[in-house]
């Protein structure tokens, strides 16, 4: 592991419409702010990140994926707590690429050559971000602004997307809302009845996750590769 | 070195190709015969647990782990070759069912003029036409020699359509351009999303004549002629990166697994990492594997099949010193030349003002036009077609969440989101695939450099679009533009223009020769039989024969082909192993 002392990501329970939180097997929970009956902080144990930089994180997440008027965002639907996992598991350590040597420059139609694993970007994003989170919300856009061409800034808003719009299991898309954001009902055995039909008309099934719509829970790659 | 017994077959690789030959000869012959494939087991249920979108279709569970082994590309031999170090450009499946599993199943019959492409550009607008370096060929069979093997193909799958010409009489609704049939589709069209039902009307107001896709993921419940039993389709949109958990899209595990699993004479062993081809004399003597646990296995075969996508297929010769690998400078060697990629593009992206439920959908529901494919090149400066078409795979919200009009110019932030939201389920795509000529400089060679898991070299793409491509692509752009409009689009994107080619953006698993199917052996590897000219107890399966890329999807006619290969292998080869020509 990365370091000996546990790090935990400390929550508003109130801020959120409903937050993750795990027992000591990591088995994940959802506990609902109004009925968990808190209005306290929460600690979500961390993987990777270090509580100052999940909190970094989370605020450049909420820039690129803000809540605003028109809808929750990153920070609801616990993006941090994603890319948190993701970076942790095989993911984060280059599991999904080829990464033999010799590493050399290319053209952009070659693709990504970069030596780098996720989590390696994501050290050198903390830098460039610093205490991301003590700075006004106009700060915060013009420091992204200021590497919006970088690979960390290109990886972060892709993990914000996954955070946002993955099925639950893996820790983002709290409560649904990301698909509740964008109508998208979730994995459902079928729609043979209505794909031909609503025609114009926005046909919003209830959403419901994998798990939900299986009536069992299935593990993620990043509790299952090796 | 462990040597095993011996088998009367072994096929490497356990996808479309490699199990369709291994059902004809577990059914019709008594031989032993063995399939080994690189991945692991699958079975229809395990489908249930896959409709995951990061884990699948964004951490690509199904494909072949590229940490293991990638393929190298440069645009020229001039140029530096580096690996492809992650997924862009095409997905290769492993596992049994190969990519058979993870496709969306579109699955066209190719037109009778693209097995005689030469001939056909030269008739109909003299040699001068032919680009320079071009590598066209004819192929050594015609579409009406492999009309009763495209019929089987889609009876094994019940490829759901409509005809479009039976017997030479044109039929409204169907694909007026397409070569005669001699039968209907086995199942009627799929359903037709809103998506497609607006490019239908819009395509037909323009005067096109749109027809629905052909689909392996069938339409309503279908029984094949081996008795096979599947589902019908739900469209629950995960088709393409996925397998599918009813049985309703046609993979090789629910449609040729459950024919050779009553077979006693079939074995199947996974895990098994075919790295050499054994040729002493003129004759495969057998294979050699890694196996699961690091183990080299020596397994004797009387008669090898390669099935193992296109890529691999070639990369295996090369590597087991089989053939004359092939030199762009002097043009001499068959192997690894004429490598094709389908011109695939997102020609037009367009906005509606209205949902389209795009969650809805299977990876073969949707609505081509053939006008484009049958066009006359006389006033245009490029000699190839292809189809615009529009597929309704089911909207997915990793992929699919962040598309914005040209009006919005923000990437991140409030005002792309509020815009990305707005337009999420008001956008679709019309698509091009489109012909893929052979070039001379454009082959496939062992990588001097790069090495896969085992230190055994990668194979090296050497590939570019050439001009013909890029005036073909800005050609139907226009007329893809012209079609969003006629659907009421609110604002459209055009593709930008197809400069080199790109190994980040998909663009289909449609890569093709290198080991060419030809009418006689010193400018092509194997025959139509595809038995390897020189190695008669060797046969290559798969579009790894094509020797360029025709504008449709490839696996109905590698599965055709194969049908052919095996009667030629069942009623003359058995009795007399040799030379089929």
């Amino acid at each position: 592991m990365r370091r000996s002392r546990r790090h935990f990501l400390t929550v508003s329970a109130t801020t959120l419409g409903g937050v993750l939180v795990y027992t000591l097997d990591r088995s994940p929970q959802r506990v609902h702010a109004q009925s968990a009956g808190q209005a306290g902080p929460i600690k979500i144990p961390l993987r990777f990140f270090t509580e100052e930089e999940a909190l970094a994180i989370a605020a450049a997440a909420a820039r690129i994926f803000p809540s605003d008027e028109s809808g929750p965002g990153a920070n609801e639907a616990g993006v941090v707590i994603y890319i948190d996992r993701q970076l942790a598991s095989a993911y984060g350590r280059d599991h999904y690429r080829y990464t033999q040597g010799p590493f050399a420059d290319g053209v952009p139609e070659q693709g990504y050559q970069g030596k780098e694993t996720p989590r390696e970007i994501y050290r050198s994003g903390f830098k460039q971000l610093g205490r991301f989170d003590r700075l006004s919300a106009a700060e915060q856009d013009a420091r992204l602004k200021q590497i919006e061409n970088t690979m960390f800034f290109a990886l972060l808003r892709t993990h914000t997307i996954e955070g946002m719009f993955c099925d639950p299991m893996h820790g983002g898309n709290t409560d649904l809302i990301g698909w509740q954001l964008v109508g998208f009902p979730g994995p459902r055995m079928g729609y043979f009845d209505d794909v031909d039909r609503h025609y114009g008309a926005a046909f919003r099934p209830k959403p419901a996750s994998l798990a939900q719509t299986l009536g069992r829970s299935v593990r993620p790659s990043e509790d299952t590769e090796p | 070195m462990k040597t095993l017994r011996p088998v009367d077959v072994a096929i490497v690789g356990g996808g479309w190709t490699g199990l369709t030959m291994a059902k004809e000869l577990a059914t019709r012959t008594a031989l032993k015969i063995l399939v080994l494939e690189r991945g692991g087991l699958r079975k229809t249920r395990d489908y249930f647990d896959n409709m995951d979108e990061l884990d699948y279709a964004v951490r690509l569970r199904m494909m072949q782990p590229i940490r293991d082994e990638t393929v190298t590309f440069r645009h020229s031999p001039r140029e530096r070759a580096l690996p492809i170090r992650q997924y862009g450009s095409f997905l290769p499946g492993t596992g049994v069912g190969g990519s058979g599993e993870h496709w969306s199943g579109i699955s066209y019959r190719y037109y009778p003029h693209d097995f005689r492409r030469l001939s056909h550009i030269v008739e109909k607008y003299g040699r001068q036409r032919l680009p320079e370096d071009c590598a066209v060929r004819d192929w050594p069979i015609t579409y009406d020699e492999l009309e009763p093997d495209y019929e089987r193909a889609e009876r094994l799958m019940g490829i759901s359509g409509k005809a479009g010409n039976l017997h030479g009489k044109k039929i409204e609704g169907g694909n007026i351009f397409e070569g005669p049939r001699a039968s209907e589709y086995p199942t009627p069209p799929m359903k037709m999303p809103h998506l497609a039902a607006l490019f239908r009307e819009g395509a037909h107001a323009l005067g096109y004549h749109p027809f629905p896709l052909p689909a392996a993921t069938t339409s309503v419940a279908y029984t094949n002629p081996d008795g096979v039993a599947r589902a019908g389709c739900s469209y629950c949109g995960y088709c393409e990166r996925f397998g599918c958990m009813i049985g309703a899209k046609a993979q090789p595990t629910n449609t040729l697994m459950p024919v050779l699993g009553r077979h006693n004479n079939f074995e199947l062993r996974t895990s098994a990492w075919v790295r050499r081809v054994v040729v002493e004399s003129g004759r495969v003597r057998g294979v050699r594997y890694t196996d699961s646990k690091g183990e080299e296995i020596f397994q004797p075969a009387d008669l090898v099949f390669l099935a193992s996508w296109t890529l691999n297929n070639t990369r295996l010769l090369l590597l087991s010193g089989i053939g004359e690998p092939y030199d762009p400078e002097t043009g001499k060697g068959t192997l690894g030349r004429n490598l094709t990629h389908q011109v695939t593009i997102p020609a037009a992206t367009v906005y509606f003002e209205k949902p389209l439920n795009g969650f809805m959908g299977a990876g073969s529901a949707g609505v081509a036009i053939g006008d484009f494919d049958a066009m006359d090149h006389s006033g245009v400066n490029f000699c190839t077609g292809g189809a615009l078409y529009t597929v309704c795979y089911g909207t997915r919200p990793i992929a699919n969440f962040g598309f914005v009009p040209q009006s919005v110019s923000a990437r991140w932030g409030s005002e792309w989101k509020k815009a990305a939201l707005h337009y999420y389920d008001r956008t679709g795509l019309v698509r091009f695939y489109g012909e893929h000529l052979a070039y001379r400089g454009n082959y496939m060679d062992l990588d001097p450099v790069y090495k896969d898991r085992y230190g055994d070299p990668l194979i090296r793409m050497t590939l570019d679009w050439h001009e013909n491509e890029r005036q073909m692509v800005q050609f139907m752009t226009a007329k893809a533009v012209e079609i969003g409009q006629a659907m009421a689009a609110v604002e459209i994107r055009p593709f930008p223009g197809l400069r080199r080619y790109e190994a980040t953006r998909y663009q289909g698993t449609h890569i093709q020769g290198g080991t060419i199917i030809g009418a006689n052996r010193t400018d092509s590897v194997v025959s139509m039989y595809l038995q390897h000219w020189r190695v008669p107890n060797l046969f290559l399966l798969g579009a790894s024969a094509f020797p360029q890329n025709p504008s449709g999807n490839p696996t109905l006619t590698a599965v055709a082909l194969t049908y052919r290969a095996a009667d030629a292998v069942i009623q003359r080869y058995l009795k007399n192993p040799g030379k089929l020509i």
